[in-house]
């Protein structure tokens, strides 16, 4: 609710920036599938964006082929996150730690060869595009400067977070946990281990497919950056930033990354990763406690 | 026939370059118990000064590469001393992260400092001339890089396993109270044995310059693929880490002669069956 709130605000205070608006919802609903991979069942992986370009490339292919309706084409997207989940799950999910790592690494990378190789579907190097969208609902068009677009967005993810929260707080995201904490145990308690776990991927595979084709809607193209390594990594980037396993955490992550992206990226295009590695090893560095202290004592000498 | 040997040849230098580097990163991981995700940009480091050294300063391969070898070395040994020590006993989540700041830290301090355009190191005529082996003619930089990656291989493991700084090595990974109390001097060992794997990266990232092109995003590019040799070797096994580097490396390099338009995909393939065999590595069962 709250975040509906914040983001409508956003949405109302920023007409200028609706584009921000709506990239920082679609990362956000991405990070947050993430989140309940990394965060709530414990798997460390780096082989997110494959769900995520899944997602996308499902959404643009049904665009252009089959219909232009958004809703119908999120659902695709959903479905085609959901199976690559459940598909590369089933293989993955027998293995822990750092081979688990490594493994998802493999099968995203063999994801985004294979969508470089089949050209004919994907359009390969040169992206997918010249795709339109419907009017959503029938009703509203995706105007030029985006309001459909943002509001769209931060929809799909309030919708997603509270899927997310309600899974999160059931018997089987209790379940789930459990196997975080102490897979042995849950083991001997009679949980099917894998069977859940999986299920938690699956579902995370939901969501992720669900942020690739708001992205590829929103956007009108979906390219081969979408499956690569490097969204995998920020991603992961942003959640540990944010807090992993607390959802909210998520959001915030994600908030503070692009925006400090944003910033860094207007004043000097080239050098934002100079910012960012600082911070991430500022972070790391200097105990979140401390950093708060510093930053209210300067905020108030200022004040 | 000819095509074959070539894949093969080029396929070993490759591997031999992958293993150079992977050293110090297996020893870290799997020894030290410290991700380091920076290792990409030491091998960055050392293959830039070269270049720079080579290119702009005209020096000669021969002193550029121990000079080298040897910055990268002492920038490995400054970070573990002053930075790196500190975050041993934190989680794997903020070693990650810290090292991966470093990284994008370094990518754009090298960006600023020498552009985004690929460096090339200048090769003295010794390296840039063919071979003749008799049935055929190789270039010797390939020779040069499979030679020295056999060295490195039998200086590793040699040091690892029979030299008092091997045992030491392994006493303080184990128990690090117990071989402090035992009198060995386990900062001197963790920082020598962080350098050392700093310097073989550097020395990877020179003599990987003709088949891994320096730029600025060097650093995270091949980190990748290093960390997958790592991990099919299995973490902290030298043997393993080479057989799994030739293996990856001409696979990746078959593949790019044979079916270039198919991008990494058989080099993942390979990791994911070669991972799915063997998780702990390809030796350990």
């Amino acid at each position: 609710m709250i975040l509906l709130v914040i983001g409508l605000l956003a949405w109302w205070a920023l007409p200028d920036q609706l584009g921000l608006v709506t990239r920082i919802a679609i990362t956000a609903l991405f990070v947050l599938s993430l989140d309940l991979v990394v965060g709530i069942a414990g798997l460390a992986t780096l082989g997110h964006a494959a769900l995520f370009g899944v997602g996308a490339y499902a959404a643009g292919i049904f665009a252009l082929h089959l219909h232009v309706d958004p809703l119908l084409g999120l659902m695709v997207a959903i479905a085609a996150g959901s199976l690559l989940a459940l598909a590369s799950g089933a293989f993955l999910l027998r293995y822990h730690g750092f081979t688990f790592l490594m493994l998802t690494v493999a099968v995203a990378q063999i994801v985004a060869s294979l969508a470089q190789k089949a050209r004919d579907w994907t359009g390969g190097d040169d992206g997918l595009s010249g795709f339109t969208m419907g009017p959503l609902l029938g009703l509203f068009e995706f105007d030029l400067e985006g309001k459909t677009a943002a509001l769209y967005a931060l929809v799909v993810l309030a919708a997603g977070l509270y899927v997310s929260r309600r899974v999160v707080d059931s018997p089987f995201g209790l379940a789930v946990r459990g196997i975080h904490e102490n897979r042995a145990r849950m083991a001997a308690l009679g949980t099917p281990v894998v069977r859940r776990l999986l299920a938690m991927y699956t579902l995370a595979g939901a969501l992720a497919g669900a942020a690739g084709g708001l992205s590829a809607q929103t956007n009108a193209i979906v390219g081969l950056d979408s499956l690569s390594f490097a969204l995998s990594a920020e991603a992961l980037v942003m959640l540990i930033l944010g807090g992993a396993g607390r959802l909210h955490g998520a959001l915030i992550g994600t908030v503070v990354f692009t925006l400090l992206h944003h910033t860094a990226a207007s004043i000097n295009p080239y050098h934002w990763l100079f910012i960012i590695g600082a911070a991430l090893m500022a972070v790391v560095l200097l105990p979140p406690q401390k950093a708060w202290a510093w930053l209210r004592s300067r905020r108030g000498a200022k004040a | 026939m000819q095509l074959l040997a070539n894949v093969l040849i080029d396929g070993l230098a490759y591997g031999m370059v992958l293993f150079i580097i992977a050293v110090g990163l297996s020893v870290t991981l799997g020894l030290m118990r410290f991700v380091n995700l920076a290792h990409g940009a030491f091998a960055m480091i050392g293959g830039y000064v070269a270049a720079l050294l080579t290119r702009e300063a005209q020096w000669s391969f021969w002193i550029a590469l121990p000079v080298a070898i040897a910055a990268t070395a002492a920038t490995g040994a400054l970070l573990e001393a002053f930075v790196l020590r500190h975050l041993y006993r934190r989680t794997e989540l903020e070693q990650v992260l810290f090292t991966i700041g470093l990284s994008f830290f370094l990518i754009a301090g090298t960006n600023a400092l020498a552009g985004p355009q690929v460096q090339l190191i200048v090769l003295p005529p010794l390296l840039a001339q063919s071979v003749d082996l008799g049935f055929r003619t190789l270039p010797a930089q390939r020779l040069f890089v499979i030679g020295t990656g056999l060295i490195v291989a039998a200086v590793a493991a040699w040091t690892v396993t029979r030299t008092r700084f091997g045992v030491w090595l392994r006493a303080a990974v184990d128990h690090p109270d117990t071989a402090a109390t035992l009198g060995i001097p386990i900062r001197t060992v963790q920082c020598a044995s962080f350098a050392a794997g700093a310097a073989l990266a550097g020395l990877g990232g020179v003599l990987g310059a003709e088949l891994m092109p320096l730029e600025p995003y060097y650093a995270l590019k091949y980190l990748v693929l290093v960390l997958v040799v790592v991990a099919v070797g299995g973490m902290g096994s030298l043997p393993g880490s080479l057989l799994a580097a030739v293996t990856l490396g001409i696979v990746e390099t078959a593949s790019k002669y044979l079916a270039s338009d198919w991008g990494s995909l058989f080099f993942f393939l390979a990791m994911a069956v070669l991972l799915a065999w063997r998780p702990n590595g390809l030796l350990q069962r």
